[in-house]
């Protein structure tokens, strides 16, 4: 337990899962749609300014889990209560408590019935969101991984479009029938180190079986939620179907549920079985690149297109992870939170189209720069960070993971470029057609450009567009320490194992 | 006074036997003596939660065992009197009959739990099965299908056949070791373990119990009964009864010194059978209450793999799920009681639109159901993760892993209720109308399957403690 910076006084990572629980609670004993939207505005909102204070009092020079909390739960099964954040989950848990409320202001009136409902599953989506990113204690993990599942099901099926029955029931078994095995492995792992804190599984000698075993047992829930190539068909019908609130949750948060969990867990735990089967999720992460890539050219729906686009923005996620560099990895962690922001910002964007034309046809939105010229900046913007254009976020991102490739495999990093090249086409064409489109454009005159509630949301978007894109360092610092920390771990065990192995030779 | 909950059951038996004597009859009365009789049941059984002692010249033995299957039987009887108030399928006629059978049944129940000698034992088991039976035809005739009575007959038949096993068993038992009474049975065997004949006696009267749990081969009846039974019966027998199951599962499987190896393939077996039987004809039952059914038996191979740990941990641990399976269980039926217009079974399309019609029900079920599949932080994932994790650590790596695929293959047909409750479009089914008593006791059932699935430690502590007292 000495890896944790207990901390003195106000419980701020408890008050964070559970202030949007008690704020759900409240909502039960009060009705009107009124309260319940200006409620969890507030709610949320409280909730993001009073996680700045991790930041502002986090510690870039230590490996531990800083603002850690430690209390009993269930002796029996030594299952404890403890949290903690380091460098690689801090930007994480900003991030799911940043982007909440806007969520918020993209449901203001976007959801129409049964709003109180509506902003009860956001909150308590919450609860499990930022719980999921600062538990230290494997069960608690899994309580909230699972847990988040039916909030999530529950957006989508209720208040989702046409095929909301079937995206929700996919959504729900694909993830759920992934996940089964991770709590085998989870109590396989406690039987081996007779406890559930996280930190104590790692870097243990395990055997190589039984590390192969619990590596494809993560892998398999994890790879699911990403989602990698080839277990992502749940996304594109779960993201098409889920109301703007629950994409906007999904792309930002929710998969970046399945990376963290390939960093906190499979390169720790399992170090051999990761050497062993790195070269192959590297190949399939290139695979989920070009498959993204190709299949959002082809789409006519915007939010599919941006869906699969996610498919391929996240290969380069997996792929950043286990070229196992620090370049890799840091850039990983970076494109995670750009993928975050910037796919969040396009399903705003595309929901507000939805909102006015209540279609997301590309062909039925062209030409709309003409009267939505306040719009289509915004969409310019993050499009451009989309496929990674220099200046912006993602170009951060996308450049550390290509350069922290090239200095390891360089066909693996030639695979990758076109891929890029790719992002680019179907971005443009995208982008090209809603703002000009061609001579045959609908009539688009009845639409209304955007109103300062939606430029509110939109703007904080793009300010971290560019402040990432521009000025990353601040970021990366934050996470530095810990990651070189992981990879210096992972080359110490990897030494070792060799020594071991030379020496029984 | 150690036996103060089944004196108040027995009175109560009494009163309704005055009461169907009488030739003015008022439902709401009727209903409302039974739940003061089941509340006050609660509370004595609460009073008498610490107590110690035995009557009977020790064939009945009040512990710290049986007093809390007492407790969770109580309240299991309270929640059901308040899910099934209405009695909708139940004419008012014999509404007195079958609140005296159904205290009787409960009466049985206890004394089973506290029965440390088998011809106690076997008399208590039969009170209670066979005003089960009775209850069970009570339904009234609705298009003259007599689908009651063709429960009836084939609970009564099944009932019958596991019964003689037991008693087949029993007359080994007692053959082998001259005496009815448990603690020196469990002497006698030690001394004739070696023997095939003992675990042939134990599985004999085990396989009595199994029917009572509905485990692989014993699960036949379970489906027509609870598709012929009304919505209010099939409520309880579909959970307090596997609470006396369970109970003397433990005391018996505590019995058997030698053979450890083969019972606990026999019990694997059975609970890989159960779950794989239970869970996939699941997937396709159209009747909420068959389906119920069906994942009744895969959740009775759960409770399996606690009980072949053989260990006190998993004895807790079993006693913690099925304490958590009785109050998940009651959730969905209250809410089928409600939904239910007249009484009649419901398919799964007449949840159809639930949440617009009635939003608390919704809930509960929804709940209920999310609870039997084993999301966190519920009742049913915690004792899925103890049962799990205790055949884990036994080294039983095949069994777990089919064990989690089973959970992965039941939360399908949870999904398509809660779907069909929440995704689907009510089209011209009316709203459901619930007094605040339901609501009340919805919020309640809630809070109990939260709070035990999220702080379980005490629980399962002082079952620890409980099946300590009886080894």
């Amino acid at each position: 337990m000495d890896c944790l910076i207990l901390k003195e006084g106000f419980p701020l990572l408890s008050f964070l899962i559970f202030f949007p629980l008690a704020g759900a609670v409240v909502m039960f004993f009060f009705s009107g749609e009124r309260f319940a939207r200006w409620w969890t505005l507030a709610v949320t909102t409280v909730e993001a300014v009073v996680s700045i204070p991790l930041i502002t009092g986090f510690d870039t020079t230590t490996v531990k889990y800083q603002f850690a909390e430690m209390h009993t739960w269930i002796p029996q099964w030594h299952i404890n209560y403890i949290l903690g954040v380091d460098g690689i989950s801090i930007l994480l848990v900003l991030l799911s408590t940043l982007i909440m409320p806007f969520c918020v202001l993209a449901s203001w009136r976007y959801i129409k019935t049964r709003v109180t409902q509506f902003m009860i599953c956001l909150l308590i989506m919450q609860v499990s969101m930022v719980g999921l990113f600062v538990a230290l204690d494997f069960m608690l993990f899994w309580v909230f991984w699972e847990f988040m599942l039916i909030p999530m099901y529950l957006l989508i099926a209720v208040w989702g479009g046409p095929r909301k029955e079937y995206a929700s029931i996919k959504f729900f078994i694909y993830t759920m029938a992934g996940s089964v095995f991770l709590l085998v492995a989870i109590i396989a792992l406690y039987l081996k180190n007779g406890s559930f804190f996280i930190p104590d599984m790692m870097w243990q000698n395990y055997s190589t079986t039984f590390q192969i075993l619990v590596f494809l047992a993560f892998f398999l829930a994890f790879a699911i939620k990403v989602p990698m190539f080839p277990f992502h068909t749940w996304l594109p019908a779960a993201h098409v179907e889920a109301p703007t609130a629950g994409s906007v949750i999904l792309a930002s948060v929710l998969l970046k549920m399945g990376t963290y969990g390939m960093l906190r867990f499979c390169l720790p735990i399992t170090p051999e079985a990761t050497f062993t089967l790195a070269p192959y999720i590297l190949w399939l992460s290139i695979a989920g690149i070009m498959y993204g890539g190709f299949t959002a050219l082809a789409q006519h729906d915007m939010k599919k297109l941006v869906a699969y686009s996610s498919v391929g923005h996240m290969g380069f996620v997996t792929l950043g992870i286990f070229i196992l560099n620090s370049r890799g990895v840091e850039g990983a962690i970076m494109q995670m939170i750009n993928h975050g922001v910037t796919t969040g910002a396009l399903f705003l964007c595309v929901g507000m189209i939805y909102e006015r034309t209540h279609s997301r046809e590309l062909r039925l939105a062209t030409g709309v720069g003409k009267y939505m010229p306040w719009y289509v900046t915004f969409l310019a913007f993050f499009s451009l960070s989309s496929f990674g254009f220099p200046g912006t976020n993602s170009f951060i991102g996308e450049f550390l993971v290509l350069a922290g490739t090239f200095d390891v495999n360089k066909p693996l990093a030639l695979a990758a470029i076109p891929g890029t090249v790719l992002a680019a086409a179907y971005m443009l064409r995208m982008l090209q057609k809603i703002i000009w489109g061609g001579t045959d454009n609908p009539d688009q005159s009845y639409l209304k450009d955007l109103g300062f509630r939606e430029i509110i949301t939109l703007a904080p978007f793009l300010f971290f567009v560019f402040w990432i894109g521009l000025g990353p360092q601040p970021f990366i610092d934050l996470m530095h320490t810990s990651v070189v920390n992981l990879l210096q771990q992972l080359n110490d065990w990897q030494q070792q194992a060799n020594v071991a192995a030379i020496i029984l030779q | 006074m150690a036996i103060l909950p089944e004196l108040t059951l027995l009175s109560a038996a009494v009163a309704f036997f005055g009461l169907s004597l009488s030739k003015q009859l008022d439902g709401v009365q009727t209903r409302n003596t039974a739940v003061a009789f089941g509340i006050v049941t609660f509370i004595c059984s609460l009073i008498t939660l610490n107590d110690q002692g035995s009557v009977f010249m020790g064939a009945y033995r009040v512990d710290l065992f049986s007093q809390f299957f007492k407790l969770v039987i109580s309240m299991g009887l309270v929640f059901v009197l308040i899910a099934g108030q209405n009695l909708k399928d139940i004419e008012l006629e014999i509404r007195p009959e079958y609140y005296m059978f159904l205290f009787l049944s409960c009466l049985g129940l206890m004394s089973l739990v506290s029965s440390v000698e088998l011809i106690t034992l076997f008399v208590s088991l039969e009170l209670s099965s066979f005003a089960l039976y009775l209850m069970v035809p009570m339904r009234s005739d609705r298009k003259g299908l007599r689908m009651q009575m063709e429960a009836g007959i084939k609970y009564i038949l099944f009932g019958v056949f596991a019964t003689g096993c037991m008693l087949y068993g029993m007359s080994y038992i007692y053959g082998l070791t001259g005496t009815t009474y448990l603690t020196d049975i469990v002497t006698g065997l030690q001394k004739v373990s070696s023997q095939p004949a003992a675990f042939f006696a134990v599985v004999m009267v085990l396989a009595g119990f199994f029917y009572k749990l509905a485990i692989f081969p014993m699960h036949f009846w379970v489906p027509d009964i609870y598709q012929g039974a009304s919505n209010e019966t099939t409520a309880f027998v579909a959970t307090v009864p596997k609470l006396g199951a369970v109970a003397l599962l433990i005391r018996f499987v505590i019995l058997l010194p030698g053979h450890a190896d083969i019972l606990v393939g026999l019990l694997m077996v059975l609970a890989i059978c159960s779950m794989f039987y239970g869970n996939l004809c699941a997937l396709v039952q159209t009747d909420v209450k068959r389906m119920l059914g069906y994942s009744g038996i895969a959740h009775a191979g759960f409770i399996l793999l606690g009980l072949l740990t053989l260990k006190v941990s998993g004895y807790a641990t079993v006693m913690y799920y099925i304490a958590g399976y009785v109050f998940m269980n009651i959730a969905c039926y209250m809410v089928l009681a409600n939904v239910s217009a007249n009484g009649e079974n419901l398919e799964i399309s007449d949840l159809n639109g639930l949440h617009r019609r009635q939003p608390m029900l919704a809930f509960v079920l929804a709940v209920g159901l999310f609870a039997l599949a084993g999301i966190p932080p519920m009742v049913g994932f915690m004792g899925e993760f103890m049962f799990l994790a205790g055949a884990l650590r036994e080294g039983h790596i095949v069994l777990v892993t089919l064990a989690a695929v089973n959970a992965g293959i039941a939360i399908y047909y949870y999904l398509l209720v809660i779907k069909a409750a929440y995704t689907a479009d009510p089209e011209e089914r009316p709203s459901v109308e619930i007094d605040g008593l339901t609501r009340f006791t919805g919020v309640l059932l809630v809070l109990i399957i939260l709070l035990m699935g999220a702080f379980p430690s005490k629980i399962i502590a002082f079952a620890g403690t409980a099946v300590q007292t009886i080894m």
